[in-house]
């Protein structure tokens, strides 16, 4: 075990969606800079599209919608609580990213004239822009990485940045999963793109890594940024999403909506107005689950034959492609059987929901020279799209920040205990195992965590993960594999603790099922129409606070700001 | 190291030993893993799966250049 020290100008951690596009757009605007992109996995296959993609969700595309009408769409999908500025950096930038992507390859829905075929799945506007071919999205990225000469690093697990003297960014380090190397990185930016807290939940399978998210994505982002000082934001504004039973992947409704799909309760009714993913339709799938309606299904065996082998041909080859394997194996055909369906674990995630290290409309965060894009930052409902055009942002953003300065100091003591933390599991006689570990504290985050949020199982749920924190003084790891499940580990149980702080500290209910507090029915915006924020206090302790929601730049009546409660539908208009 | 890992257990990620060309030195399996769970085991020369924590991803599968693995749900799932 080495350690080895790298010198860049720009570090960008993570390459799976938003790094790597943060990577390209920094080094295409300054090509005499050096910028390494680096990922605990393979760039070339890390991240959540991994396997590709089967839509954009969020296409802003002139003729079907315009940012504004973006923008008010996600205000009211997110209760009220956005900084419009961010969701309006999006939106006026995405059509361009689309352009950009079909330039290098990447494969949109187009209608027979040659325009985007956009969808309507969103509970107002049309947003949904079809991939049938979205497979090969990480290869197209990689040959721009390749192309524009981003230095890239694999197998580098990043598990704490580097802050200067003078509070600025200084770098992060990293162990080498395979060699066990200390790795050392000094930069002058450091742009983290390292997705979801998608290990946080146990699945109800019990397998660890049989996540929505890909597992690689454990909340280290999260982990990193609080102890580098910086704010996170809405952390009690969970990910719960409607995926496969048992699969635990998407059915997927964005892709099957279009084509006449739609979801039912074991009666065969519709219950929900709209598949788009929001915590007030969690709401009412989770109500109609707990009501004695259940289960709830994906139906497509009304489809004509040619239509479901055309969701197929989608579904099965694209972004999660095993669906098809797991459907085979239980002998479910789409064409006369339902896909049965439930509510995933917890997890943390800014792309889906709203829960991420806080960043403006230049993804600054409130660090000096650091940065966040993707699913880690707390940009509402941004998805795959708004992660490239942050990763964009960031990564362009960066190269003006760092322009005439040097790197940071730092004192060695920083780096020491980093090392002494990461490799006492390895120096250990004996102990426990860091599986043992994760499967207790993410079943614990199951049992006190998972809404409905109960005050009093919340403050079990901290005892416990106190308790657990403990235990990570007697982790065991036999090899630079382990360690790296280890050091997983320590950031697991850092957001487990976060959010359980943060939902405990916003006493009203709100996101539909993301936030609803049994102690506290019912939104207070008198008193909690803000975000939630909290950070590392000078004591070192968790401190939270209320951040203002700004001024919005596309004014929202009041009668429409809560028009997402309006999902249900009621049993009079079935009659109708 | 030459030790050779043994599987007692069935594994989800099964290789085609007279497919896999691992001996003419490919890794692309080993690399593209997002979940680093593939080994090249130095005592008998084949891949194997070395920890159980599989994402059923399948780029292992599509960026094998023989198309010598299968993929197979983990059976918690199944």
């Amino acid at each position: 075990m080495e350690t080895q020290h790298i010198e860049v100008d720009i570090l960008v951690v993570g390459g799976g969606t938003a790094g790597p596009l943060a990577a390209i757009k920094a080094k295409q605007k300054a090509p005499h800079l050096r910028v390494l992109l680096l990922d605990k996995a393979n760039v070339k296959r890390a991240g959540a599209i991994a396997e590709g993609m089967d839509s954009v969700n969020n296409a802003v595309i002139p003729g079907y919608a315009t940012p504004e009408q973006y923008v008010k769409e996600i205000t009211i999908a997110n209760d009220g609580i956005v900084n419009q500025a961010s969701i309006n950096a999006y939106a006026t930038r995405s059509f361009d990213m689309i352009k950009e992507l079909d330039g290098w390859g990447v494969k949109f829905e187009k209608d027979e004239t040659g325009d985007y075929a956009v969808k309507k799945v969103h509970h107002l506007g049309s947003y949904v822009l079809p991939m049938p071919e979205g497979y090969n999205v990480k290869k197209v990225l990689f040959k721009q990485i390749r192309k524009v000469g981003v230095e890239v690093s694999n197998r580098l697990t990043t598990t704490r940045l580097l802050v200067g003297e003078d509070g600025r960014i200084a770098g992060a380090m990293a162990l080498e999963s395979r060699t066990g190397d200390f790795v050392v990185i000094r930069a002058k930016a450091v742009v983290l793109c390292t997705g979801a807290a998608g290990r946080l939940g146990l699945p109800s399978s019990g397998y660890l890594f049989g996540t929505y998210e890909n597992p690689t994505n454990a909340g280290d982002g999260y982990s990193m940024a609080y102890h580098a000082g910086a704010e996170l934001s809405g952390l009690e504004c969970f990910q719960i999403n409607p995926l496969i039973k048992d699969y635990n992947g998407p059915a997927c409704a964005y892709v099957t909506g279009p084509f006449g799909g739609y979801t039912v309760n074991a009666k065969g009714e519709r219950f929900i107005r709209s598949d788009y993913w929001s915590g007030q339709m969690m709401l009412e799938f989770w109500r109609e689950l707990e009501g004695g309606n259940g289960p709830v299904f994906l139906k497509l065996d009304h489809l004509a034959d040619e239509t479901v082998t055309k969701i197929e041909d989608v579904l099965h080859v694209t972004e999660r492609p095993t669906r098809g394997i797991f459907h085979e194996g239980r002998g479910v055909d789409y064409r006369h059987d339902l896909v049965e369906m439930h509510i995933s674990e917890i997890g943390l995630c800014g792309g889906h929901s709203a829960s991420g290290v806080w960043v403006d409309e230049n993804a600054r965060t409130t660090v000096p020279g650091l940065y966040a894009a993707g699913d880690l930052c707390n940009v509402a409902h941004n998805y795959m799209l708004g992660a490239m055009v942050f990763g964009k942002i960031a990564g362009e953003d960066a190269v003006d920040f760092i322009e005439g300065k040097e790197h940071a100091l730092v004192d060695q003591e920083q780096i020491e205990n980093e090392r002494e933390r990461i490799f006492a599991p390895l120096a250990r006689e004996d102990g426990i195992s860091p599986t043992q570990i994760e499967y207790k504290l993410r079943r614990m985050v199951n049992d006190y965590l998972q809404p409905p949020k109960v005050t009093a199982k919340m403050e079990i749920g901290l005892k416990r993960f106190a308790e657990i924190r403990a235990d990570l003084d007697h982790m065991k790891a036999r090899n630079p594999h382990e360690l790296m499940r280890a050091m997983e580990v320590h950031a697991i149980l850092d957001c487990a603790e976060l959010a359980a702080k943060a939902s405990l500290y916003r006493t009203e209910s709100r996101w539909g099922l993301y936030h609803y507090r049994t102690d506290f029915e019912g939104r207070n915006d008198a008193e909690w129409f803000n975000f939630v924020e909290i950070r590392k206090g000078a004591d070192g302790q968790p401190e939270l606070f209320k951040r203002p929601v700004p001024p919005y730049i596309y004014p929202i009546d009041k009668s429409e700001l809560y028009g997402y409660d309006a999902m249900r539908i009621e049993s009079e208009e079935l009659a109708a | 190291m030459s030790t050779t890992i043994e599987q007692d257990f069935k594994v989800s990620i099964i290789v085609d030993h007279d497919k896999c060309i691992a001996d003419k030195g490919c890794r692309i399996c080993i690399d593209v893993c997002p979940t680093d769970i593939l080994i090249h085991d130095a005592g008998d020369g084949k891949i194997k799966m070395a920890y159980d924590e599989c994402w059923y991803c399948l780029p292992c599968a599509h960026d094998c250049p023989t198309k010598a693995i299968k993929v197979e749900i983990p059976y918690l799932l199944r």
